[in-house]
Order: structure tokens, then sequence, then C-alpha cells
């Protein structure tokens, strides 16, 4: 292994953590981190597809043409996808009920359309392997600490083992839409606190990585302007 | 009579109880991203009604005309972000060429619609409502959902611009501010829509 190659891998872990440091996919960290089960699930399919396409993307990188390359990886992408979809529904289909339409929706997962844009197309296969490696664990973390607060506090359990159920009532509305707003804002809160001064940028109107930024800035541009770091 | 009353319960359903953003959590990312302002707000959510609408009416008979008949269902995901990717393309040149002013409004959010999980996610719901017995939707209570789900994120959204130019001015803890406080006024703006629940049975049960 050449030098390098771990930075790959552990930059998504901590540095660049896609959810509380580049605030990507958002949708399905909200949305399916209200067990710790089906956050271990979905960071796992997710992780999935995205070795899977970065290893396709980096691959094909020399042939795509640059003027569809967003159809293009929306392309290899749901493929992964559907594929993902099919053994998740065979082998475990309790976490295909827990996750729902989640499940099919991570094409449209921006951590995914962003590191093909952003790393897998500008470098070879290993290290794309290795970054949808890291960025995949990152994500999986992070879910996995929102699911496990949110399982903890709203409904007393860690893993469906109880802990506190025994001897209070949890407190629902955290397993609730709510909740998962209230916790992913608390856990950003104590991610900014940690690293100082580096504030997390918002939406997608910050992220380098995602192929959208540019038409977000567009759109913040249009706005009077007084208010671009919010 | 029945019909049209299920027809308005789903539209209900769809902008208050099941709000796609504030209980669904499918288009956070514009939801976080271009709410700051209120016409952008509308722009948003008005180009996202129109994508809505126009996706369901195209997949939804595709699905169940084409791929469910010859047994292709499982290339669902495949077949349908594929449409979408080729319609917001299409309208957009069709805005620019026949409507320039519509254009001009909505032009630029078009091309942030592609990959927003709220257009996909309405069309592989209703499929899944389809599907199932107990809803067993047609094409009329799937292109209301659509529609009902769009108007939720319009309201959604022009409500939580209003909350953020208020919060412009707030003094707010410097490691609060920016996404964290965000965040949290979403999530209390997702508690008063629990207000909604059981509206819309109790109004037409």
């Amino acid at each position: 292994m050449r030098k390098g190659y771990g930075k790959e891998l552990t930059k998504g872990i901590l540095k660049e953590n896609p959810v509380f440091r580049l605030v990507l996919g958002t949708c399905p960290t909200l949305a399916v981190s209200t067990s710790a089960m089906s956050a271990l699930g979905m960071g796992a399919a997710a992780t999935i597809v995205l070795i899977c396409s970065n290893l396709a993307i980096s691959a094909c990188r020399k042939i795509i043409p640059d003027k569809v390359r967003i159809p293009a990886y929306i392309t290899i992408i749901a493929g992964f996808v559907s594929v993902v979809q099919l053994l998740v529904k065979a082998f475990v289909p309790e976490i295909d009920k827990a996750l729902g339409i989640y499940l099919p929706l991570i094409v449209v997962n921006c951590i995914i359309l962003g590191r093909a844009e952003a790393f897998a197309n500008k470098n070879p296969i290993i290290p794309s392997m290795l970054d949808g490696l890291g960025m995949g664990i990152g994500f999986t973390a992070a879910l996995l600490a929102m699911g496990i607060i949110r399982e903890l506090l709203g409904a007393g359990t860690v893993f469906n083992l109880p802990v506190t159920i025994n001897f209070m009532d949890p407190i629902i509305i955290f397993i609730l839409a709510p909740g998962g707003f209230f916790v992913y804002g608390i856990l950003v809160a104590i991610v900014n606190k940690m690293t100082k001064g580096k504030k997390a940028e918002l939406g997608c109107g910050g992220c380098g990585g995602c192929p959208m930024s540019s038409a977000c800035s567009k759109i913040s541009k249009g706005e009077s302007g007084s208010d671009d770091n919010v | 009579m029945i019909m049209f009353k299920g027809l308005i319960s789903i539209f209900l359903a769809g902008i208050l109880t099941e709000n796609f953003l504030l209980s669904k959590f499918l288009g956070i990312c514009s939801f976080l991203g271009v709410s700051k302002k209120l016409n952008t707000s509308v722009g948003m959510s008005a180009a996202v009604i129109l994508v809505m609408l126009i996706s369901t009416a195209v997949t939804w008979p595709i699905y169940m005309y084409i791929l469910m008949p010859l047994g292709f269902d499982y290339l669902e995901t495949v077949v349908f972000i594929i449409i979408i990717a080729a319609l917001v393309q299409l309208i957009e040149l069709l805005l620019r060429k026949f409507m320039p002013p519509l254009y001009n409004s909505l032009g630029i959010y078009l091309p942030l619609i592609t990959t927003n999980c709220a257009i996909l996610g309405i069309t592989t719901l209703v499929i899944d409502n389809t599907l199932d017995p107990m809803t067993n939707y047609g094409f009329a209570e799937s292109m209301t959902s659509a529609f009902g789900s769009g108007i939720g994120f319009l309201v959604a959204m022009v409500l939580f611009s209003g909350v953020r130019q208020k919060m412009e001015t707030c003094d707010i803890p410097k490691f609060l501010q920016g996404l964290p406080i965000t965040l949290i006024a979403a999530s209390l703006l997702a508690v008063s829509f629990f207000g909604f629940q059981g509206l819309v049975d109790g109004m037409l049960g």
C-alpha cells in the first residue's frame, strides 16, 4: 500500500464527515435514524452503493463524455441501488420494511453523486474505492450516532435491547419527525463547537462536492446577497 | 361522491398530516438551502409542484402498463430516475422556448430538481400505494397525491422562510449559528404540524 491511501480512507470519517461537516444526505439521515438498527442498515446499504459506484465511475471516467456525465452517473448509481434493493429484500426483509421508500431513494442521495463528481471522476480506481469506503463509514457512523440517541431517548432501547425503558417513560417525540431535526441540529452544533472557527456550511450552497452547487449558488446570488454565509 | 371524498382526504393528508418536508423528510436539501427568502421558496416550490405532477403523470402509466405486464418491475428505480432526468431537461427546454417569463422565474431551480428526493419519492410512493391493497390508488388518486404533496411542500417552504427571516435579527449563541439553529427551528415547525394529526380523518370520517 502506498502512502496516502490511508488518508483517502480516514478523511471521510471525521474531517470531511459527509453528514456533520459537508451536510450532505440530510433526507435519509433524518428519516431512518429512528432506531439504531435501521440506521445501521441504511448506512451499510449506502456504503455498498458508494464503493461500487465509485469503482464503476472511476473505471469509466475516460469514456464518459463530460456533457452527459451527470445522467451517466445517475444511471450507474441507480443500477447498483436496484441490486442492493433486491438483495436486501431477499435476505433481510425486516430492514427493507424499516427503510421503506428510503432504500430506492439512495439514488438521489447527494453523498453518492457528490463523491462521484468530486472524487471518482478524477482519481484512479483504488483511491476511489477507499474514498467510497471512508465516506460510507463516516455516513454510517453519523447515522448510528443519531439512531442510538433517538432510540435511547424516544423508545428507551438501543438495538431493541431495553436500557431505560424499565424505570422511566420514553420521550416519544424523539423518534418522531421533530426529534430528528432537533437531534441533528444539536449534533451539528456540538461538532461546530469541537472544530471551532470552521462553520459547517448550510445546505447545498456550501458544499463544493455537490454537483448541484453551481445551480444552488446562482439562486443564493439572486437573493439580495446580504446573507450569503448563513 | 365517495371517490371525491377520498380524493379530498388524500389531498389534505399530503398537505397537513403527511407533509413531505416535515414528516417524511423528502427534499430537505432544498428546504434548508433555498428557504432564506420568500420569493425563492415560492419559486422552488412551484418548480417542484410542476415536476411532481408531470413526472407522476408519466411514470404511473409507464409502470402500470409497460413495466408491470412485462415483468420488469424490478427496474422501477432505474427507469424512474432516467425519466425524471429527461423530463426535467425537456421542461427546461420547452419553458425557455415558449414561456420565457416563466423560465426566468423557475429556470434556475430546475437543475436542482432532478436530484431532489421529493420527486423520485412521490413517484415511488404512489406506485407503492397503488400496489398496496389497503390504499389501492388509481391514476386520479396518484395525481391528487402528487398535487397535495406539492402544495404541502409549498406551505412548509413559505412558513419556514418566514421563520428564517425573523431569525436573522435574533441574537443566537455562536455555536448554534447557521445550520444548527435552522434545524432546531424546523423541529419546532414540525411539532406544530402535529397539531393537524387526526384532523383529516375527523373532518371527513
